[in-house]
């Protein structure tokens, strides 16, 4: 990792975050959009249609509402982890975007250890949840907090566990790499992505990853029916807004690693004048990443909330038995072939 | 430039590290606790021991700790106000004890061989880790499994009492 710090192509390194960081900030913006308005659709609502055309800058409308409202800190709470506890959660979640590769040249840096690198760095994420319901001192948000961490630890280990099984046929952990491994095709029609090798892991991944990034049918720590919102009930303004952008951006970041380990990355077919050719890889990523946030949207949309019990019961006796059965598999497949 | 990083994260590692004790209260220790482990991480990446540092954040700070943060939430204790007292009688055993500590650090870094892991970049990669606990480090490798399978059996059977 440190060879990076003292490379002389510096200047291109801050070129390169700009650019994620920037894309990925405005991407989040973007999401939201994404969001409200597909939900809409759904439900046979119009959506946002007032700011712009389609609605498209009713972003941009709420983050001046965000930046304007008054910030309350309520008086019983824990001020310096009330503060703390938005950072901690958006700093991780941005974090895991430095080894992402977006395109073959896109990338910040390339880790020999890049996919537990982003699994040490979202692991860290859950911190700002929990300190958020507990520094807010009062009841919902410590509830939603206490959910949120029980869930994420056991969603944790299989989301961790059915990656092994891409590992093992890869042999590596670095995620160019882990890209690198899937080009090409079978029979020149199938691509030779993981998810057809892999497609337990695949929808264990998909499954946890939502219980993860705490989205819909999983959402027991922000469940509005009977926690308010849950572990940021009493937020609100630029903090509340920071909480937001960190879901957004883990969910951003969780389809961006299956798309790294399951879709083949940016691989794609590539045609047309060299200049598309520099393009398109970032485009497929682009587009392979969309389709799993559509995937997302639509689950939220469309199927109700999991009871407690149940969530537990689905991650510990479903969830974690598939992912250590696909590693025993997989481990014998390798080692025979 | 590391010389740099390496002072800095060694002194919040070490700052941190002695607020976990001064701390009154419980949930503060844990968060300086979990400053401690990822300014460690850190040090770990300058000694290129890559593998180490993210194995470091994602076991101890991002599972072990999370478990303490959240029993000490969910048992809401309040600051420890007259703790002090009942340990009276272990400061006469910590300060020997903490000077056999310094002592072994001392002969520790005696003889340490500068410069050693500048030499060999690859000894933290995860296959040479691999490698090196599947070959050279099976037995305690496996001993430490098992005992680890003792303690998960022992809390199973500590937590249901009438299987």
């Amino acid at each position: 990792m440190i060879e990076y710090l003292t490379s002389r192509n510096f200047i291109i390194l801050i070129i390169k975050i700009v650019v994620i960081f920037g894309g990925v900030m405005n991407v989040v913006g973007l999401l939201s959009w994404v969001e409200r308005k597909m939900m809409a659709r759904v439900q046979m609502r119009p959506g946002p249609t007032r700011v712009g055309p389609f609605g498209l800058l009713q972003p941009f409308a709420d983050l001046l509402k965000f930046v304007f409202k008054e910030d309350v800190i309520p008086t019983n709470a824990n001020t310096l982890l009330y503060i703390a506890a938005p950072i901690v959660s958006l700093v991780p979640a941005f974090l895991s975007f430095a080894v992402v590769p977006f395109g073959p040249e896109l990338q910040v840096t390339d880790l020999s250890v890049g996919l537990l690198f982003i699994f040490a760095v979202t692991s860290l994420g859950v911190y700002g949840i929990a300190l958020g319901g507990w520094a807010s001192n009062s009841k919902y948000p410590l509830m939603g907090a206490m959910r949120s961490a029980a869930q994420m630890i056991s969603y944790e280990l299989s989301l961790t566990l059915s990656v092994v099984g891409v590992l093992m046929i890869a042999n590596t952990l670095s995620l160019r790499e882990l890209v690198i491994s899937q080009q090409g095709t079978w029979l020149s029609v199938i691509p030779r992505w993981n998810i057809f090798l892999q497609p337990v892991a695949f929808v264990v991944y998909v499954i946890s990853g939502t219980a993860e990034t705490n989205r819909l049918p999983f959402d027991l720590a922000e469940s509005e029916q009977e926690l308010v919102a849950g572990w940021h009930t009493e937020y609100s303004s630029m903090k509340f807004l920071m909480f937001m952008m960190a879901e957004y951006a883990n969910m951003i970041a969780v389809s961006s690693v299956a798309t790294v380990l399951f879709l083949g990355g940016w691989n794609g077919p590539m045609f047309g004048p060299p200049l598309l050719q520099m393009i398109l890889p970032t485009v497929w990523f682009v587009i392979k990443v969309g389709a799993f946030i559509f995937f997302y949207v639509l689950l939220r949309s469309t199927i109700p909330r999991f009871r407690y019990d149940q969530l537990m019961k689905f991650g510990w006796k479903v969830l974690l038995p598939l992912s250590l059965a696909n590693i025993v598999v997989t481990s014998f497949i390798v080692a025979i072939s | 430039m590391i010389q740099l990083l390496f002072i800095f994260f060694a002194a919040l590692a070490v700052g941190s590290a002695i607020n976990v004790l001064i701390q009154k209260h419980v949930l503060y220790s844990a968060l300086s606790l979990i400053l401690m482990l990822t300014a460690m991480s850190v040090l770990f990446i300058l000694l290129r021991a890559d593998f180490l540092a993210v194995i470091n954040v994602i076991v101890y700070a991002g599972a072990i700790m999370v478990l303490f943060t959240f029993v000490i939430m969910l048992l809401n204790l309040p600051a420890d106000e007259d703790g002090a007292d009942r340990l009276r009688w272990l400061k006469f055993i910590g300060i020997p004890l903490g000077l056999f500590l310094l002592f072994l650090i001392a002969v520790t870094l005696w003889n340490v061989e500068p410069l050693r892991t500048a030499q060999t970049p690859m000894v933290g990669s995860p296959q040479a880790i691999g490698k090196s606990l599947f070959n050279d480090y099976l037995l305690p490798f496996e001993a430490t499994s098992l005992l680890i399978l003792i303690a998960l059996v022992g809390a199973v059977v500590f937590a249901k009492k009438d299987l």
